[in-house]
């Protein structure tokens, strides 16, 4: 069964993987979809309402979109498999995936979706604090911070949004930014400064997480004197931004300095022949679910492209 | 076939802390995103380690006293008790190969 070559593998779920797979699919490629499992559904599983995305007038919850688009893509064909890919083999004419188990499936194509994680801030005592007052996802965990002082870094709109949703649970909200003004929107930043419960902490730096069992003070650094203080929170929601997960195609996909997949011009071809790239993983500018889709339909018939070009 | 059963602030104490095999405890909410991703993996894995763990899932949002007691402040948390003890636990949602090796490592 694992011997079989494939039309195309997509790595990779959300807007752009999905699309991808309803394209594909809808081809009669047939496409295998390698769902990922810590973010499967993407970046929009950790939303609430989508109310831009077109053709949803009253706006759609984000996870519902996605079991739409997931279904859409699964009726056509597609097969889904939510389980992340280890290994990448691809400058061959076969390309070779491999998933946590090292199953190895095998396409003459791949579509690389994998989108993009959250920067986390990089303290050694960072991840011991995961589930227990440190959060990536407001919208999972605001909740159990009813009445809290809890506090949010960052400075840009995702960060803005955050605080300002979390203000409905939170007794009040710290915005720590490293600088003396915010990166968000001015709507976003009007919105925050008119806020009662938002509280600002300028120019400082998160450099230590502190509290047993559970997270109850923040180490402060003055990213302009130096000095430090602590800040008593019981959470901290992190909105430092995104880094795209192509750590498992270093080396073999061409990547920009900042590690997003470099395309050929307005194609997702990347520099290897078969292997083509979309969604958050490649954009870093839009990042918005209809231009992830889009990306993720033009990869799709890309491949379906190069597949019949093979045949010539 | 084994399936993943419902418990609550009510019946954790006995069919979790004294419970004769290990428990899972999925700790999840219907407004949490991933939580949805993870839920059918602990349900595949429960047809598969069902004989030698049992499965249980506990909605956050309506059994208070669990959640805080047991300390979960992001969702979802998945927590393994032994002999009323946590033997192993995550936050967030994982693989179900993540999953299924830590499983493995408490069956032996």
């Amino acid at each position: 069964m694992n011997d079989q070559i494939r039309d195309v593998i997509i790595v990779g779920s959300g807007p752009a993987g999905y699309t991808a797979g309803i394209y594909a699919a809808r081809a009669g490629m047939r496409p295998l979809v390698l769902e990922g499992s810590i973010d499967a559904g993407g970046a929009l599983m950790n939303t609430t309402e989508v109310e831009n995305f077109p053709g949803f007038p009253d706006g759609i919850m984000g996870p519902q979109l996605m079991t739409n688009m997931r279904t859409q893509a699964e009726k056509f064909g597609a097969e889904l498999i939510t389980d992340d890919a280890t290994e990448l083999e691809l400058s061959g004419p076969v390309k070779v995936v491999r998933d946590t188990a090292g199953n190895p499936y095998r396409a003459t194509s791949v579509i690389l979706a994998m989108g993009s994680g959250y920067r986390h801030l990089g303290l050694p005592e960072e991840s011991s604090y995961s589930g227990k007052g440190v959060s990536w996802c407001a919208t999972c965990d605001g909740f159990f911070f009813r009445g809290k002082d809890i506090a949010v870094v960052g400075g840009g709109d995702s960060a803005v949004e955050e605080a300002t949703f979390l203000t409905r649970f939170a007794n009040s909200v710290t915005l720590i930014h490293r600088r003396d003004q915010l990166r968000a929107s001015a709507i976003m930043t009007k919105r925050a400064h008119s806020d009662p419960k938002i509280k600002f902490a300028w120019n400082k730096q998160v450099v230590g997480l502190g509290g047993d069992p559970t997270l109850s003070q923040l180490t402060l650094k003055d990213t302009r004197t130096g000095s430090v203080e602590t800040l008593p929170v019981s959470g901290l929601f992190e909105a430092i931004g995104h880094i795209p997960r192509s750590e498992l195609i270093k080396g073999q996909v061409d990547l920009d300095a900042a590690g997003y997949v470099l395309v050929d011009g307005d194609s997702t071809r990347t520099n290897l022949p078969g292997v083509f790239a979309c969604g958050d993983l490649v954009d870093h500018v839009y990042r918005q679910a209809i231009t992830a889709a889009g990306t993720g339909c033009r990869a799709a018939l890309d491949a379906e492209h190069y597949i019949v070009s093979l045949d010539d | 076939m084994a399936t993943v059963t419902d418990v609550t602030d009510a019946t954790f104490e006995t069919e979790v802390l004294k419970a004769d095999k290990p428990t899972l405890v999925d700790f999840w909410a219907s407004w949490c995103g991933p939580c949805r991703m993870l839920s059918p993996i602990i349900e595949q894995l429960a047809t598969e380690y069902g004989d030698k763990i049992n499965f249980t899932k506990i909605d956050a949002d309506a059994n208070p006293q669990v959640t805080s007691s047991q300390s979960v402040l992001g969702l979802p948390t998945v927590k393994v008790f032994s002999g009323g003890q946590v033997v192993k636990q995550f936050t967030g949602a994982r693989s179900k190969g993540a999953v299924k090796k830590m499983l493995d490592e408490i069956v032996g």
